[in-house]
């Protein structure tokens, strides 16, 4: 049987794949590709050799820059991100943590003043014994990374 | 923000923190230097506290500055939904510095970074109590005539305690051992014993009070809240034996001082008031001249 290409190539753009199929909507939520205009690719639940049952995200025309990208970090650490031009990939980044990570993750602590105004989250990474803990800028409580609420 | 702000304990170097203490030394035996002449001061207090908004308040007038503000959020225009980041700039074209209480945590971070003038934290929710601190670690200083090297016993709500945990890291300047003594509900986190072995900090832990602060130099005592309690069963076992009695101190060293936060409730016995080791009044009356020095700090002209 001929072998076919579940998902179609992408010509310019970023690819997101090896994304854990419970994490894809996360994703999704965290680049905010809901109100994102170009054509965008999703698809879940694919066979997986690695993880089982993956998902992928493909987005037309945009190369995600490093700061967006790094986001994912917090959730999907072994996602693999493509950048593609003209059906090559161009860049293979990996996902590195940032030291500040601001808006995505709501703090857990119900007293801390960013959720009773419009502030903007903001968290400071601390990575210890490679436990990645979060650190929020505001009331100063952490958590463990695999614990943040993601907004 | 305003490089000048004060809002948590961490903000301050060690030299920062020896400076601010050597500077209230200076204002506890001159209390009335006008550093503050013609300077308006906003104290924004939207939860009341009686005891640090009049330490504050007089602190800037003895320095000759003027006071605006409010004591409760209820005389305030947050009542009317006003957001705080509007409050701060409205106040701020007034003021020149602005001290808030606040009963949410991280309030006074994001004052500091909003306001175009300095913030000086006195107090935001069970976060940070910057001022208590430093009045914590003059007392210290002044009762031992060092900070290095002194062993202090944490007694109490290690927990929830704000007032612990910020002397916890402002003692990790000055190689402390510390004894934390507390019921299993209120043990001190993880987080700070974390810190603890970071800093290569030495300390124990036990849950009974009895004599286990006899090789202590400061006892530091804490208010066990009922309130935190799951087993009101235990909450009255608990606060029966967190009782410092006046015989406990019986063996305890001659240099030992004993410090609390205040209020007290029934965890100081008055018996203990008219040993001349209970330290807890003098530590407020400290507290003046230590946010004397904080606004001098922080309203002195640039270099």
């Amino acid at each position: 049987m001929e072998k076919k290409l579940k998902v179609a190539a992408l010509k310019d753009g970023t690819v997101i794949d090896h994304i854990p199929s419970d994490k894809l909507f996360k994703v999704v939520q965290i680049l905010h590709l809901d109100t994102c205009t170009n054509q965008i690719t999703l698809a879940n639940n694919l066979e997986s050799k690695k993880i089982g049952s993956k998902g992928l995200v493909k987005i037309a025309d945009r190369a995600l820059a490093v700061n967006e990208t790094n986001k994912l970090a917090l959730i999907c650490p072994d996602a693999k991100i493509n950048i593609i031009r003209d059906f090559e990939v161009v860049e293979k980044r990996p996902l590195v943590l940032p030291e500040e990570i601001r808006e995505v993750i709501q703090c857990a602590n119900p007293n801390c003043i960013t959720n009773h105004q419009p502030v903007q989250t903001s968290f400071y990474v601390l990575k210890e014994d490679n436990k990645t803990r979060l650190k929020c800028r505001y009331c100063e409580r952490e958590v463990r990374a695999e614990e943040v609420k993601l907004k | 923000m305003s490089k000048k702000s004060l809002v948590s304990i961490s903000d301050y170097s060690k030299d920062e923190i020896l400076s601010i203490l050597e500077s209230a030394a200076g204002f506890e035996a001159n209390p009335n230097r006008k550093t503050l002449d013609g300077k308006v001061i906003a104290t924004l207090f939207f939860e009341p506290s009686t005891r640090t908004r009049l330490s504050f308040e007089t602190a800037v007038v003895r320095l000759g500055g003027k006071i605006i503000g409010f004591s409760d959020a209820a005389t305030s225009s947050s009542s009317k939904g006003e957001t705080l980041n509007d409050t701060i700039h409205m106040v701020s074209c007034y003021a020149d510095a602005i001290v808030m209480r606040h009963p949410l945590e991280g309030a006074a971070r994001y004052a500091a970074e909003v306001s175009p003038v300095p913030v000086i934290n006195a107090g935001d929710g069970a976060n940070q109590h910057p001022s208590q601190t430093l009045l914590d670690l003059y007392s210290i200083l002044k009762t031992q005539g060092t900070l290095e090297n002194l062993t202090i016993s944490l007694v109490g709500d290690l927990k929830y305690g704000r007032t612990v945990h910020s002397l916890i890291m402002a003692m990790s300047h000055f190689n402390p051992t510390f004894k934390f003594i507390a019921p299993d509900e209120l043990k001190m986190p993880d987080e700070y014993k974390t810190f603890c072995k970071k800093h290569k900090i030495s300390f124990t832990e036990s849950n009974e009070l009895n004599d286990n602060f006899n090789d202590a130099d400061i006892l530091y005592m804490t208010r066990v809240q009922k309130e935190r309690f799951q087993d009101l069963m235990e909450y009255e076992r608990v606060k029966n034996v967190y009782t410092l009695k006046n015989d406990m101190l019986a063996n305890s060293k001659p240099n030992l001082k004993i410090l609390h936060p205040l209020p007290r409730v029934t965890e100081i016995d008055p018996d203990v008031d008219s040993n001349e080791k209970a330290y807890y009044f003098q530590q407020a009356q400290n507290g003046l001249y230590v946010r004397q020095a904080i606004l001098s700090k922080v309203l002195a002209p640039n270099p």
